[in-house]
């Protein structure tokens, strides 16, 4: 209250604070594809409660039951594949493999890939020639080679599959930041960081990365729906995550064959991957345009 | 070690060389150049584009731009401690805490992600490893001496926010945030228009009587070196050609390149058609030929001048040019 009454502005100020805090709901851009990311999150953490059935269980008398709405039976929401097994079940279980893998390879090829660009584009010479050739090797490799070449020798398992996509994965990231960092490395404002005593390290870390985030966010977004697919890639040469366990992609190339009579196989788990990818792009897209300090206050 | 004078300069350099190593052969953008600076003073350094004023200052700091560059010989004694012999951290240390560094173009040298309050902050974190209140406070003073106006409310703008007159002078904030002994201002005004210019050079100005800081101020404004500067020194080709007190400079030139620049000054005391210039083209740093690099331009020009670099002759109390027609 005297605060009030002797610096008025203050308190307008925290008003204003508050205000902006709860503001970031009412943003649909931010609203929408948050929802839709936690709905699956919490699919995919509560999938045994969520589940209608068990998603391995099999029952040849129920086997390609359409969606309730297509004519099928309210027991099974979704239908039910060649097996009988329930598609709904089997989308909320598969979310688990599903995003586990796509959050675990972009962390690890993020990481990866943005630390080897940095390091090749600021200190250049002769590190900048032997990462880039490395980069270059990945980007050339045949992916599917490398994974079958794991799941030989390592067993197809969910370790595996992170691998194998991980393995090749960072060399995009490595690419694309490298070349944005080239362009920074000679802005002016990275001669004032060495100006002032930087080291090369607090360099990379604090002035060039935060320049960085935007191209970095969008990749990663993007590559959700490439981590799914191949992923579901694997699985089909019998390099992925074996079956019966239920994932999006292998779901959505089980149910390849039978697209004309059972459509709703392939494309019920075909519409999650397509939900994650496009809920990914706009979160990423909303989180560049809040880190950019240019158009933060627009 | 060194013996105790009288009057012991804060910076001398003695004979920096800094070459550019490429495809095309050596260039040599600093050659041979000496001066030196002390507490407290101004020293100019002037000269056209390309003659080396800028690499000569980024060499100061060891900043030569890379690949390529390279100091391959010379001495830089800072308080009489050679710079070119400490180990790269040691350097670092320097950097930003007794020696900084004022670049030209307000518009790209600030972070554009940090807010201005945290990139003049960053010195202060570094070399003095302040915290909190006292941090904030530093920060404060600092941009109060570079006359921002309401500095506290400014801390949490961000430099697109801001004005490039504004931005300059939280550059400058930046570089004095430490207290150094010496800052470097390479054409701190060159991006500003004429109004902000004055103003901005009148608080340089200020700032240098407030704290004592020396300054090696580079510019190829003869107007602005001569109300800012107590010394100047002027180079042409990677080569001081000349240096003097201000006043003497512009009464007494004596190098031919020197009188061309004084006269090529516009002045309102004087009716002219036209301005004078100088005849051709600063040489390329390439390959040069032996003898003065400025005789192809000169008008005084004669044979010893093709053949022999002249070394520095003394042309007065505390004045030297490197021309043949001085010593004779």
């Amino acid at each position: 209250m005297d605060i009030a009454i002797a610096r008025p502005e203050l308190v307008a100020d925290e008003v204003r604070a508050e205000r902006r805090r709860w503001d970031i709901f009412l943003q649909l851009n931010f609203c929408i594809p948050a929802a839709v990311l936690l709905l699956m999150l919490g699919g995919a953490i509560f999938a045994s409660q969520l589940a209608p059935y068990d998603p391995l269980q099999t029952s040849l008398s129920q086997r390609l039951s359409p969606p309730a709405f297509a004519g099928g039976t309210e027991a099974h929401l979704l239908g039910t594949d060649k097996l009988g097994r329930d598609v709904l079940s089997r989308i909320i279980f598969g979310a688990r493999v599903s995003l586990s893998v796509s959050l675990l390879v972009i962390l690890v090829t993020a990481t990866i890939g943005t630390a080897l660009g940095i390091l090749g584009g600021y200190l250049g010479g002769w590190v900048d020639g032997l990462l880039m050739r490395i980069t270059d090797i990945s980007l050339a490799f045949p992916g599917i080679l490398i994974a079958l070449l794991l799941a030989v020798t390592l067993g197809p398992s969910f370790t595996t599959v992170v691998l194998a996509i991980s393995l090749l994965g960072w060399a995009p990231y490595a690419r694309l930041i490298r070349g944005d960092v080239l362009k920074l490395r000679n802005a002016d404002f990275v001669l004032q960081a060495r100006i002032i005593g930087c080291s090369p390290m607090r360099i990379m870390l604090t002035h060039i990365f935060p320049n960085i985030v935007n191209p970095l966010l969008i990749l990663a977004t993007l590559s959700v729906g490439l981590i799914i697919l191949v992923e579901s890639a694997l699985s089909y040469l019998g390099a992925g995550i074996p079956p019966p366990t239920a994932t999006w992609g292998s779901m959505v190339s089980d149910g390849r064959g039978l697209i004309d009579t059972a459509w709703w196989i392939s494309f019920f788990p075909g519409l999650a991957i397509g939900l994650v990818v496009l809920a990914g792009n706009f979160l990423g897209d909303w989180l560049r345009d809040r880190l950019d300090p240019r158009l933060r206050q627009l | 070690m060194q013996p105790v004078t009288t009057w012991q300069p804060l910076l001398r350099v003695e004979d920096l060389r800094t070459y550019f190593f490429t495809r095309r052969g050596v260039v040599k953008a600093v050659d041979g150049v000496s001066f030196s600076v002390a507490p407290g003073e101004t020293l100019g350094i002037v000269g056209e584009s390309g003659s080396g004023k800028t690499i000569t200052s980024l060499s100061l700091l060891r900043l030569v731009p890379q690949p390529g560059g390279k100091i391959i010989g010379g001495k830089v004694l800072f308080e009489g401690v050679d710079l070119l012999r400490l180990s790269e951290a040691d350097m670092r240390g320097y950097r930003g805490s007794k020696i900084s560094m004022i670049l030209q173009d307000p518009m790209a040298s600030l972070n554009p992600v940090y807010t201005i309050g945290e990139q003049v902050a960053e010195p202060l974190r570094q070399h003095q490893h302040l915290a909190g209140k006292t941090l904030w406070d530093h920060v404060t003073e600092a941009l109060r001496l570079l006359r921002i106006p309401s500095p506290r409310e400014r801390l949490q703008n961000y430099p697109h926010q801001m004005s490039g007159g504004m931005r300059q002078r939280v550059v400058g904030g930046i570089a004095i945030s430490c207290l150094p002994k010496l800052i470097i201002a390479d054409e701190p005004t060159t991006a500003l228009d004429a109004t902000i210019q004055a103003q901005y050079l009148a608080h340089l100005k200020d700032l240098q009587r407030q704290t004592n800081v020396a300054m090696i101020f580079v510019s190829h404004d003869f107007g602005i070196v001569a109300r800012m500067c107590d010394r100047v020194a002027v180079m042409y080709a990677g080569k001081i050609v000349e240096t003097a007190s201000v006043r003497e400079l512009f009464s007494n030139p004596r190098h031919p390149y020197t009188i061309g620049l004084v006269n090529s000054v516009p002045r309102l005391d004087r009716k002219e058609e036209r301005l004078a210039s100088i005849e051709g083209q600063p040489p390329a740093l390439l390959n040069l030929p032996p003898g003065c690099r400025f005789a192809p331009r000169c008008y005084a020009v004669f044979d010893r001048c093709w053949k022999e670099q002249p070394p520095n002759f003394e042309a007065g109390d505390d004045h030297s040019a490197s021309c043949w027609r001085v010593a004779s």
